[in-house]
């Protein structure tokens, strides 16, 4: 079930993403302040569906942003298609959702999915198509010419799901898309999600920090600390497909959440271990010990 | 085919409404105008206010249709040459304050250079330079005027402009890189739209601002026939109810310039919140 963390798997002909050695460090006048990232390698196959889940601060964001090429690692190599991120980036092989669906006001629900159609040359009628298929597809196709703050915020992150997927990219980058919803939206969400992930074949890289989420939606979580970024572990889960309501209440669904969530606190744990240890104030480490904290 | 029948009836019923609720709207706004109008004529007509030179609303409304286009004072030519200053100045303030946003917005260096002055120059009372652009461009030239009122508007559309095209959400900017879009296609697609409620912001003040700039500047010297100079010249030959007929005049200017300005500000972006909300 658990593969050992920090170790890339060989490259396949199916391996979209590839990451080796990734370190993010973010610096101040030449005197590193972060180290957002450290030592990351992770291989990402076709089709897979692979969350990035954490604490705040363990560079989730930031590992989707390397991948994508909105973030320039400090150090290590990240290839996608067999390609550098860049090349990937210009070759607009991301489709990417953001915890805020981020559409323009100015621009229909139909003219926003037709926004990167436009900015890579489709001509009007396959535009007019795609958008129409892919709002049929996150079932808005009733709302071509709805303006966005005429629609709920979860139906605002479906046109932002149908743009990322419009120009048919080869990874679609999510990172907290549904975050900002309520509960039972984002149950909703994630069945569309799985629903269209299914459908499409696309890769997906989504970024989480709800357990339950991450094991409904993935193939494999990835389940990294912080201070500094770094994955501890990779659980793959093999839940059954199609995954649904049922899905939710299997024992097996429950022992995953379960080892997520140990994951989590071991990496946690050895996080404040490691701080301590640097700090080079072990008597702190014997004083919780004694008071239980530890073991 | 009832149905059909029944759709052009119930979309007349709702532009009724929708006219009604106008109504609702601006009706108390009418009424508290029309009233201290009335209120002003009463008091004239019927108390003595010694030494308070103040003439009724009739007798402005009796100066204004006389000496609309003849006489004195021709306030309707004096009102359409204010009001090419004004405009004419606004065009030119507006244009260059668009330019210069859009060099500050591309380029960091010459938004650290230039807009701290610009946001530092917009408390100047730029009013006071009046005197010396009639002196530079000619205190006859309608240019003179059109100069001080450029000045005038060309700060706020600077500040606010620059505000627009650089306020934009960085998540736009991320996708917008997603899609390895150049910084061109990010101008015209994000920062451009953006940047619009600003600067109708930015035109509606300068509008109301021009008037100012216009008046106060041919208060300093001009040709005749402008309402600067009809106030003054009517002040002083105590004639008040000219001055207040050109004050009307170049009030009415004001407000109609700035409707003007909203209602093109709600064609071009009807999609603004500020354009949804309040009146109906």
């Amino acid at each position: 079930m658990r593969q050992s963390a920090g170790r890339a798997s060989p490259t396949t002909p199916d391996t979209v993403v590839r990451i080796a050695g990734v370190d993010k460090t973010f610096a101040r006048d030449g005197v590193v302040v972060t180290t957002a990232l450290s030592g990351i390698d992770l291989s990402i196959s076709r089709g897979e569906f692979v969350s990035l889940i954490g604490p705040s601060g363990c560079g989730k964001s930031t590992l989707l942003r390397v991948i994508g090429d909105l973030v320039a690692p400090s150090a290590g190599s990240v290839e996608v298609n067999g390609k550098p991120a860049a090349q990937a980036r210009r070759d607009r092989d991301y489709g990417m959702v953001f915890q805020a669906p981020v559409l323009f006001d100015w621009r229909s629900v139909e003219d926003n999915v037709k926004l990167p159609l436009e900015l890579m040359g489709y001509d009007g009628p396959r535009r007019t198509a795609r958008a129409k298929e892919m709002l049929d597809l996150v079932e808005l196709g009733e709302f071509l010419k709805h303006h966005p703050y005429q629609l709920s915020g979860g139906m605002q992150q479906r046109v932002a799901i149908a743009r990322a997927l419009s120009f048919e990219p080869a990874i679609l980058l999510m990172d907290e898309p549904f975050g900002a919803l309520d509960e039972m939206t984002r149950e909703r969400m994630n069945q569309e999600v799985l629903r269209i992930w299914e459908a499409t074949g696309t890769t997906i890289v989504f970024v989480t920090h709800s357990i339950p989420e991450a094991v409904f939606l993935s193939s494999r979580v990835v389940v990294m600390s912080a201070r500094p970024g770094r994955i501890t572990d990779v659980i793959d889960i093999d839940l059954d497909r199609p995954r649904g309501v049922a899905t939710r209440e299997e024992p097996r669904y429950f022992q995953l959440v379960t080892a997520v969530r140990e994951a989590l606190r071991r990496g946690g744990m050895g996080d404040e271990l490691a701080e301590r240890m640097e700090d080079g104030s072990g008597a702190s480490i014997d004083r919780t010990a004694a008071e239980g904290g530890i073991g | 085919m009832s149905a059909a029948a029944a759709r052009p009836a119930a979309s007349g019923s709702i532009a009724m409404s929708r006219w009604l609720r106008r109504i609702r709207w601006y009706l108390p706004a009418v009424l508290v105008f029309v009233g201290t109008i009335a209120l002003w004529e009463l008091v004239v007509q019927n108390i003595d206010l010694r030494g308070l030179p103040l003439p009724a609303p009739s007798e402005i409304a009796g100066a204004l249709s006389d000496s609309w286009g003849a006489g004195r004072w021709p306030i309707g030519k004096a009102a359409a040459a204010t009001l090419f200053e004004a405009l004419g100045g606004l065009a030119i303030g507006t244009f260059a304050g668009v330019v210069v946003a859009g060099l500050t917005a591309r380029f960091v260096t010459a938004r650290e250079l230039l807009l701290p002055l610009a946001i530092g120059a917009s408390a100047v009372p730029i009013i006071a330079f009046a005197p010396l652009m009639n002196n530079w461009f000619g205190v006859l030239n309608p240019l003179s005027k059109m100069m001080i009122v450029a000045v005038l508007v060309f700060f706020p559309v600077v500040v606010n402009v620059t505000r627009g095209l650089t306020s934009v959400e960085p998540a736009a900017l991320e996708l917008m890189r997603s899609y390895a879009a150049s910084d061109w296609s990010i101008l015209w697609q994000v920062r451009v739209p953006n940047a619009l409620p600003y600067f109708f912001t930015a035109l509606k003040v300068g509008s109301t601002l021009a008037l100012i700039g216009a008046i106060v500047g041919e208060y300093f010297g001009g040709s005749s026939d402008v309402l600067g100079r009809v106030i003054v010249q009517s002040a002083s030959a105590l004639r008040f109810d000219v001055t207040w007929a050109a004050i009307v005049v170049g009030a009415v200017s004001g407000i109609v310039s700035y409707l003007a300005i909203a209602a093109v500000e709600r064609i071009v972006i009807p999609w603004h919140a500020s354009q949804r909300a309040g009146e109906p």
